[in-house]
């Protein structure tokens, strides 16, 4: 069971909720408690931007049995026009279209589910802009 | 004023064309594209359901309002495809769309009248004013079991509707609902698919109701068919909504745009929200738009909306369904939609 | 600190070991470790484990294999790093005795993974669960990422990829532990299957279950034991943000350049001092990048270093895993960094056989944890 451990992720996944950290703006998501760049332990709440552009990207064609019945997917890192960098699979899209440099924008999809009869997991995947 | 002051809706890009669906039980295609009107339908990617369909299109909503949603009192999702049986959609949707939590949040059922049922209710929030803005949705991944006639029309979309007093861009005028016990279609709790009646799906259920549900509401208003724009039905395939359209006096051009099913599908409790959201796409300030939901059970759901001036503010501040219907496919072999719609039996 | 060196190795075969559990080959590793240093005792134990809790369902590790051993009440420790842990394991033994706690540590590591568990997600617990692998991403499909974003900015090729899988396992057919005691062609290599674009099959090294293990005492052990002992010149370790999205750069792996930089440091070396090492090639994308992160190419051309030859044992410029490496000796993950110490053991003695470096004195291991969060360098030299 894997309902708190989601639930407690939800403000990420759901709404791309960031700490900027309030001495040196570095932004970190998911949220820290220490900055890793300036070591500050103070942070105000962000949103990150959803749209952005693919860094790097693969095509998981064999992957753990939890996504064996979706392969083959794109999964890529994506920087956001915010200049934070969120992995993430890319849906919609025949895997041989992807290229790097590809504009994208983050939608709200299931990622997975816990079983049969568990939670289901949602979150953020980029589809191409 | 009360009305609509934001729309959106959203589409699936797959979707499997009806002769493919006719090839793998043997049957004659054009029974089904001339027949009944349906060329292809929308299906939902593995990844989708009624939850994020519904996020999709509020989204759209929101962006079209310019509200903040913090300011919605009430989210209600209308769909026979709720991801969860106990468990409503809607939990999910403000998490995700930065709603509530303070907010009453509720999912209803009606077969495919659901989502204009979620509409009616926000919109009486509104006109009682207990709050400010309240959401209704119409979603749906709607299921037709493998070879029956549904498996032609159940597709995936959904349109959402944030009901205001302020910068309404499509006022309601009247409304009116119209229900009885009719056994025309039903899922049983615990079943995978629907079952329905076959021929008695027609006349004494949809055109029943919706003809009820219309002919109120045109006394009620006082209105005449010639004095509407548009006018959209339930579409459960394309014959039924022109057929009923016809018999109420209505125009093919008065229906044409809102006909969106003959290459989306039924989107069950999608569907006449669905059409609403293409008409208002291109709708023009003052325009008269008569809408008649029909969920098996049976009811349907009547609605007058006369549009303002505020529609050209909006329009173009989410993807439009035409967009959505007409670009950007990916057509899916039976296998794939077999596979992505969980038709095959899996070692798990 | 004081001197500390490797007075003995031992390790199991590694491959599809379906008669034996975990217990058996980690005991079978470290005996023939005590036995190959002559030790009638010793004085503690690591045992470096990525995931035997997900693998066989047994955590604890530190007291089963004492227990098995037969050398309870010793103070005895499971060390975890992903798959550094044999290295992490290493390390411990070699800082416990250079610090004179203890005179005489084994150092061990293992992995039993083909009892039958989802080894894809077990693995994948190795990158950020929450942010990484909560997107279905697998650990082919992080170094794939790794080498897509390397193959776009230095124009490393699908051949250069290649190269690396072709002379690890030409080096591995030298090898009677390995788990791939046979040659591959670089067309072999392009054409099997697709596993993550664009990694394929034989760009991976394999599923292992395989034990290993030396025994780590004083010099003052060694000269009353009269082995012919190999010096551990430089012990150094590093650590990277565990999201490989969150790294400064994708294609430098920085934990391996600031524990290189360290261990250069410790043992007074420079990457032209070394005449062998063995590199944490999970991925023919990881040896073309430890290359060059370790210093031995420059930053973008370990691909075109590979393809020229210029890491066989022949070349002799820089010899790259001799053993075969990951990909063919295998890659047992908790076994890989103790491993890789044993080879350097054997060669720098050496007793490598048919692919012996010869002359070789100094050698060095770079084991690596996920996609790069962990990284464990030592630098071993013959006396
Ligand atoms: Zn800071």
């Amino acid at each position: 069971m894997i309902t708190a451990r989601y639930h407690r992720e939800i403000p990420q996944r759901y709404r791309l909720e960031a700490a900027k950290c309030s001495s040196c703006g570095h932004v970190s998501f998911p949220p820290r408690l220490v900055c890793p760049q300036c070591k500050a332990r103070k942070f105000e709440a962000v949103n990150l931007s959803d749209e952005g552009t693919i860094v790097t990207f693969t095509v998981v064609r064999v992957a753990s049995d939890k996504f064996s019945k979706e392969t083959p997917f794109g999964v890529g890192i994506v920087e956001l026009n915010d200049g934070v960098r969120v992995t993430a699979q890319i849906a919609d899209v025949h895997p041989d279209e992807l290229k790097v440099g590809q504009k994208v924008k983050l939608v709200f999809r299931r990622v997975q589910e816990d079983g049969k009869a568990g939670i289901l997991c949602y979150g953020y995947k980029a589809v191409l802009a | 004023m009360v009305g609509i002051v934001g729309y959106g809706a959203y589409l699936p890009k797959y979707r499997i064309k009806a002769e493919v669906i006719a090839q793998q039980w043997g049957a004659d295609p054009a029974a089904i594209t001339r027949g009944l009107q349906l060329f292809e339908k929308t299906v939902p990617g593995q990844d989708e359901d009624t939850i994020t369909i519904s996020v999709a299109a509020a989204r759209s909503a929101l962006k079209r309002a310019r509200i903040n949603p913090k300011d919605i009192g009430a989210v209600y999702i209308g769909s026979e495809s709720h991801p969860y049986a106990v468990k409503p959609s809607g939990t999910i949707l403000i998490d995700a769309l930065g709603i509530g939590p303070h907010v009453h949040v509720a999912s209803y059922e009606f077969a495919c009248k659901a989502g204009s049922e979620a509409m009616y209710v926000a919109y009486s929030h509104v006109k009682s004013g207990e709050m400010k803005y309240a959401l209704g949705i119409g979603a749906d991944t709607s299921q037709g079991a493998p070879g029956d006639a549904l498996e032609y029309s159940a597709s995936a979309g959904g349109a959402a509707f944030i009901m205001g007093s302020e910068r309404v861009v499509a006022e309601i005028l009247f409304t009116h609902s119209y229900t009885s016990d009719t056994p025309d279609f039903w899922r049983r709790e615990g079943e995978s698919y629907p079952r329905h009646g076959g021929r008695f799906t027609g006349d004494p259920a949809y055109f029943k109701h919706i003809m009820g549900a219309a002919q109120a509401l045109l006394e009620k208003s006082k209105m005449k068919p010639e004095d509407f724009a548009y006018a959209v039905f339930h579409m459960p395939n394309g014959k039924f909504p022109q057929e009923v359209g016809k018999r109420l006096g209505f125009t093919k051009q008065q229906l044409e745009v809102g006909w969106v099913v003959p290459w989306m599908g039924n989107t069950y409790s999608g569907s006449s929200p669905t059409g609403l959201a293409g008409i208002l796409d291109v709708a023009k300030p003052n325009d008269l738009i008569f809408m008649v939901s029909f969920g098996s059970g049976a009811g349907s759901d009547g609605f007058v909306y006369r549009v303002t001036d505020e529609i050209t503010n909006v329009q173009d501040r989410a993807p439009k369904l035409r967009e959505m219907l007409d670009t950007n496919k990916i057509h899916l072999n039976y296998g794939e939609y077999a596979k992505f719609r969980r038709k095959i039996k899996l070692n798990d | 600190m004081r001197d500390v060196v490797v007075i003995g190795a031992g390790m199991t075969k590694f491959g599809e070991l379906w008669e034996k559990s975990i217990k058996d080959i980690f005991v079978e590793a470290a005996l023939k470790a005590i036995d190959d240093a002559g030790v009638d005792h010793i004085d503690s134990m690591y045992v470096g484990a990525m995931s035997s809790g997900l693998f066989v369902g047994q955590e604890h590790l530190g007291a089963v294999m004492a227990d098995y051993l037969g050398v309870t009440p010793i103070p005895a420790t499971r060390v975890e790093s992903a798959c550094a842990s044999g290295g992490a394991s290493f390390r411990q033994a070699y800082l416990e005795v250079a610090s004179g706690a203890s005179e005489i540590v084994l150092a061990g590591g293992v992995e039993k993974m083909t009892d039958g568990a989802d080894v894809t997600e077990a693995l994948a617990t190795a990158a950020d669960q929450e942010y990484e692998v909560y997107q279905g991403i697998t650990f082919p499909g992080l170094y794939a990422m790794i080498a897509r974003a390397h193959m776009e900015r230095y124009g490393t090729t699908r051949e250069q990829l290649a190269a690396v899988a072709v002379k690890n396992h030409r080096n591995g057919a030298k090898n009677p532990n390995a788990q791939f005691r046979s040659e591959v062609t670089a067309e072999q290599v392009m054409k099997s299957t697709m596993v993550a674009d664009p990694l394929r099959l034989l760009d991976c090294s394999p599923v292992s279950d395989g034990a290993a293990a030396v025994i780590v005492a004083s010099m003052e052990v060694a000269k009353k034991l009269k082995k012919n002992p190999i010096r551990v010149i430089a012990s150094s370790q590093a650590s990277d943000t565990i999201a490989l999205h969150s790294r400064r750069d994708i294609t430098t792996l920085d934990s391996v350049v600031r524990a290189a930089q360290k261990a250069y440091k410790l043992a007074d070396k420079k990457p032209s001092d070394i005449n062998l090492v063995e590199v944490h090639d999970c991925f023919t994308i990881a040896e073309i990048t430890a290359t060059e992160d370790l210093g031995f190419f420059e930053k973008g051309t370990g691909g075109e270093a590979a393809e020229k030859g210029w890491t066989s044992i022949e070349c002799k410029r820089i010899p790259v895993n001799t053993s075969g490496g990951l990909k063919s000796k295998g890659h047992p993950v908790g076994a890989t960094g103790v491993a890789q110490i044993i080879e350097l053991y054997e060669q720098l003695n050496g007793k490598a056989g048919a692919r012996q470096v010869e002359g070789a004195r100094i050698g060095m291991a770079q084991n690596m944890g996920g996609s790069g969060a962990s990284c464990v360098i030592h630098i071993l030299e013959a006396i």
